[in-house]
């Protein structure tokens, strides 16, 4: 049941809207009442050819080699797909944000760097017919040592998942191999502090698990056009990913969307598009790839793992004075989305709550396992559940009621955030109060009279004088154009694209370093007495800081949300 | 290998059939072959089926109820000779599973599934194999990949002498139901107070569903109550052989036993 | 390959076709009917999306054999409705927003006509029971069961 509690903020707000607070039928309703919606699936052509994979059996093997003459021969089967065949096979989501290196392959080629990363695809005349024929496709692999936690994963010598970034984290900035925060001074305000308060939390992955599996359909259509019916949450991330890879010109490309069967954050990556088009172009004839259940739940992006070190300073009232952030996020193989979720939960910190001194580093971590993505409040969840669990925590190791622990630290309208945004239309203390009413949970007479509208502002809403600073997880050869790729010319594949690329033409990747930092490689410089969260993590031995050359234009390493520059 | 379909009148015949290829499964209530079928299972090409009326027959024969092999679970339910087994055939599935899914694919079901087999071995069922002798669900389960070449006709189950003897629960994490963390059945008879030839069955907690004989031993000539079962509860994980799948691992399965056999065994509802 | 004719009643009317040998009642319906009402959302029995009634039973479409619906009567949510009159079912889903994503409410319709032809006046845990077999990722069930129930009080009639 769900019960307004209007007295709160009254004056903010007009409850004479005309559609909100009022139940409204779906528009899509009636649709969904008769069978009629028209979600992708839904769309019958003649001729319609079936797509599917062949995938890894391996979280790390080197390809040394494929042999699918069989395969090509089976009856009903129209193509077979290998990575050669893609105009474009390297990208990330996010390059068409201008954000991250493209670092993930439609087909792998010279290695797969998790469970169920595609290698061929085969095209059929029916979806038993590509099942035989993957089944007499024979790849002979090199396993490789594979690594599945995020702090494994960056200690030296670890495996190396992802070529693009060898040393198993995204780099942001051009420069860090971690997103910082910093705000005041916390190691100084953590010697200031009564208690010192320690947790570790971690959140493992989870599957959106929407009811309709991933898919598209697409079919040529009149004007050298191809139409796509799509199960995306994001048609335009599907169509700007599949003209890149395909090098073909946007408005070629008639994406219909709309219709989901859930999706929840799981359908957002772009993977059915460019390998469905590609189909089409390749037989000229309308493809469905779909992933069937033990797919979406094996190779469908999860929400990532989440790991993170939480370091409060506590005084004996029970305020927070200082918090200490240290976070892992497993994005899996490939970047994916987990990068710009770090960005978005580094914005959130410290939480709902006004703390003088925060710090952050968060770790974007490459692991053998399958790639993490958006799903419900991303970037956000993980971090919130370990905060939460670490107020409980807090209060528990000071002896208070932890309510009240959590009203007194609340941010209220007026202060300052961690990022440097003003706190406005803050709500938790409210919150705090009707919860605990609800619960029967005595809090004192003074919480029960704090308000969001009282107390914030003034000194609270100062940046703090001194916010110290460090170059601590700085890359070398980050900026300058050496990091990453080097140019490497690219081998069109067919001659049956009568294409104008549509992004100017983006380099391939070079293979990766070997795992352990070799010389010129990128390689992590954590700052003298750089705090280490756990006895488990080592980062490598500091080093002495080296003038970072600066490279003048960047054009695949902005910042999304304006933190780059400000 | 494109899938061809072969149906047959009698169920003899069918077996046959199936004895005489090696790439066919036979078909009882599609939810085990179809779902094999539907993800492309290289291992066979033929679905040999049969519409023999023999089937789907259930009957009192002498000291033994008898059910056809292609009863399905709602069958068992909406039974009145089976009603002792309709609250473990409701725990099989939703209702469309159980208009399908039959008690002769029950036999065939890996684990985590196969909880109707589980309590078909308390009972101490025979399974009747077309063309061929009753033999004990026991040995059957023991060579069950060798017996998938056969068609089975129906499970024959002793007379129970006290209804009441027959327990079973299905644990799962899911309400009202899911699929099985395990499933326990046991028959406990008593003379004088006292266990005699107790049979006590877990499902998924092994590859296919077990006795479990040092609970059964524990529990002879003992009384049901606390002090009477704790040696069995001591045993009860003797012999077992958990997976470790997405419902739970083999850790949790082999805590959890013990609370539910005691659950069970005192008859203490949760 | 292999094609074999079908013959069965499809929402009152006759359908006569020819499908691939081993193919499902889904595909069938689907690719080969047309009919769309019936969706595919795992393929191994575990979500319900797909469900018909085959002679007014619920059955998992993708795990039945084709062919073994020769003759028999199969029901979708194409034909809940009589022309433009919605079934009570269908004004109680709309009514109590019993979907969102709304891919799943096919397969739950089903279910729920099944139950309803069979007990007219279900009880909660009745109607809990009857969905037991068909996941919803979107709604939290309870407007789903507030609307079969709805349906049952409002005598199952036809109305629109």
């Amino acid at each position: 049941m769900i019960e307004f509690r209007k007295e709160y903020f009254a004056d903010e707000r007009d409850d004479n809207l005309n559609e909100i607070g009022k139940p409204t039928q779906r528009q899509d309703m009636l649709g969904h009442v008769t069978g009629r919606s028209p979600y992708f699936d839904d769309h019958l052509f003649d001729g319609l050819l079936h797509l599917k994979c062949l995938r890894s059996p391996h979280h790390h093997a080197r390809i040394r080699s494929v042999d699918t003459s069989e395969a090509e021969r089976m009856p009903g089967v129209k193509k077979v797909i290998r990575a050669r065949d893609v105009p474009l096979n390297l990208n990330t989501l996010l390059s068409l944000m201008d954000f991250g290196l493209d670092d993930e392959p439609m087909l792998a080629d010279k290695k797969v760097c998790y469970v169920g990363e595609p290698v061929v695809a085969v095209v059929a005349e029916t979806e038993r017919a590509c099942f035989d024929a993957i089944a007499k496709i024979r790849v002979d692999y090199e396993v490789l040592p594979h690594v599945l936690d995020v702090e494994e994963a960056i200690k030296p010598g670890a495996p190396s998942v992802n070529p693009t970034y060898p040393t198993n984290t995204f780099l942001y900035h051009e420069k860090y191999d971690h997103q910082k925060l910093r705000f005041g001074d916390v190691e100084a305000a953590l010697r200031q502090a009564d208690h010192v308060v320690e947790g570790r939390y971690q959140m493992s992955p989870i599957e959106q698990a929407p009811t309709e599996t991933c898919g598209a359909i697409a079919a040529p259509e009149t004007n050298n056009r191809f139409v796509v019916y799509t199960s995306t949450q994001a048609l335009f991330f599907s169509l700007g990913t599949a003209a890149k890879m395909l090098k073909v010109s946007s408005n070629r490309l008639h994406f219909i969307g709309g219709t989901v069967g859930g999706g929840f954050g799981g359908k957002v990556d772009s993977i059915h598009e460019p390998m469905a088009i590609l189909g089409c172009m390749l037989t000229g004839k309308p493809v469905r790839y779909a992933w069937d259940r033990e797919e979406e739940m094996q190779v469908g992006a999860p929400r990532g793992a989440e790991r993170w070190y939480i370091t409060d300073g506590v005084m004996n009232d029970g305020r927070i004075i200082a918090r200490k952030f240290i976070g892992y996020f497993d994005s899996g193989a490939y970047t994916r989305l987990s990068s710009y979720a770090i960005i978005k939960g580094t914005g959130h910190l410290p939480g709902p709550y006004t703390i003088p001194n925060v710090s952050s580093d968060v770790y974007c971590v490459f692991t053998n396992r399958t790639p993490a993505t958006a799903m419900r409040g991303f970037g956000i969840t993980g971090v919130d559940f370990s905060i939460e669990a670490h107020m409980d925590k807090v209060a528990s190791k000071i002896g208070m009621n932890p309510i009240e622990l959590r009203i007194l630290n609340s941010y209220r309208d007026g202060d300052m955030k961690a990022h440097r945004r003003l706190a406005k239309n803050t709500a938790l203390i409210e919150c705090c109060q009707v919860v605990a009413e609800k619960a029967k949970w005595k809090i004192g007479s003074e919480y029960k009279a704090m308000s969001s509208l009282k107390g914030g502002g003034g000194e609270r809403a100062l940046i703090p004088a001194h916010t110290a600073i460090d170059q601590k997880g700085m890359v070398r050869g980050s900026g300058t154009s050496s990091f990453g790729y080097q140019p490497q010319p690219y081998v069109p594949s067919t001659p049956t694209f009568p294409s104008t690329p549509a992004f100017p033409s983006v380099p391939a990747y070079t293979p990766a370093a070997s795992s352990s930092p070799a010389p010129g490689a990128p390689e992590r410089r954590p700052a003298e007495n750089a705090p280490t969260p756990s006895s488990t993590y080592n980062p490598t031995p500091s080093q002495p800081a080296t003038p970072v050359e600066q490279r003048p234009a960047v054009n695949r390493f902005s910042s999304i949300s304006g933190l780059r520059r400000r | 290998m494109p899938m061809s379909v072969k149906t047959f009148a009698q169920v003899d015949e069918a077996a046959r059939a199936l004895a005489a290829s090696r790439s066919a499964r036979y078909l009882g209530g599609g939810t085990l072959i179809m779902r094999a079928v539907n993800y492309g299972d290289q291992s066979f090409d033929t679905i040999i089926r049969t519409t023999d009326p023999r089937l789907k027959q259930i009957a009192q024969q002498g000291d033994m109820l008898v059910i056809g092999a292609g009863i399905t679970m709602s069958e068992v339910i909406a039974n009145r000779e089976t009603a002792f087994l309709a609250p473990v055939a409701r725990t099989v599935g939703g209702p469309a599973i159980r208009n399908m899914a039959t008690v002769g694919g029950n036999l065939f079901a890996a684990s985590p599934y196969g909880d109707f087999t589980a309590a078909l071995l308390a009972l101490d069922a025979r399974v009747v194999p077309a063309g061929g002798q009753p033999i004990s669900l026991d040995e059957f389960l023991n060579a069950r990949e060798r017996n998938a070449g056969l068609v089975i006709v129906s499970v024959q189950i002793p007379r129970l002498r006290d209804v009441n003897a027959f327990r079973y629960v299905k644990v799962s994490r899911v309400k009202p139901k899911g699929i099985a963390v395990m499933s326990i059945a046991a028959v406990l008879p008593m003379q004088a107070g006292r266990l005699a030839n107790a049979r006590v069955a877990y499902g998924a907690m092994g590859p296919r569903p077990l006795r479990a004989l040092a609970v059964e031993r524990a529990l002879e000539g003992r009384s049901l109550d606390e002090a009477g079962i704790a040696q069995a509860l001591a045993v009860a994980t003797e012999g077992v052989d958990p997976p470790s799948d997405p419902i739970a691992s083999d850790w949790y399965r082999r805590q959890i036993a013990p609370v539910h056999l005691k659950r069970l065994l005192l008859g203490q509802r949760r | 390959m292999a094609k074999k004719p079908i013959q069965f009643q499809l929402n009152g009317s006759g359908q006569a076709i020819f499908a691939e040998e081993g193919s499902n009642l889904l595909d069938v319906l689907r690719r080969g009917v047309g009919d769309l009402s019936p969706k595919y959302g795992c393929g191994q029995g575990t979500c319900g999306t797909c469900t018909v009634l085959v002679n007014g039973e619920p059955r998992l479409s993708c795990l039945t054999l084709a062919e073994t619906v020769e003759g028999q009567s199969v029901e979708t949510t194409a034909g809940l409705a009589h022309g433009p009159q919605l079934h009570a079912l269908q004004h109680a889903f709309m009514d109590n927003f019993a979907a969102q994503c709304g891919y799943c409410t096919p397969g739950m319709l089903m279910a729920a006509k099944a139950l309803l032809d069979r007990n007219p006046s279900p009880s909660r845990e009745e109607v809990v029971e009857a969905i037991s077999g068909n996941i919803c990722r979107c709604t939290g069930y309870e407007p789903i069961i507030n609307a079969v129930l709805a349906a049952a009080q409002s005598g199952g009639r036809r109305y629109g």
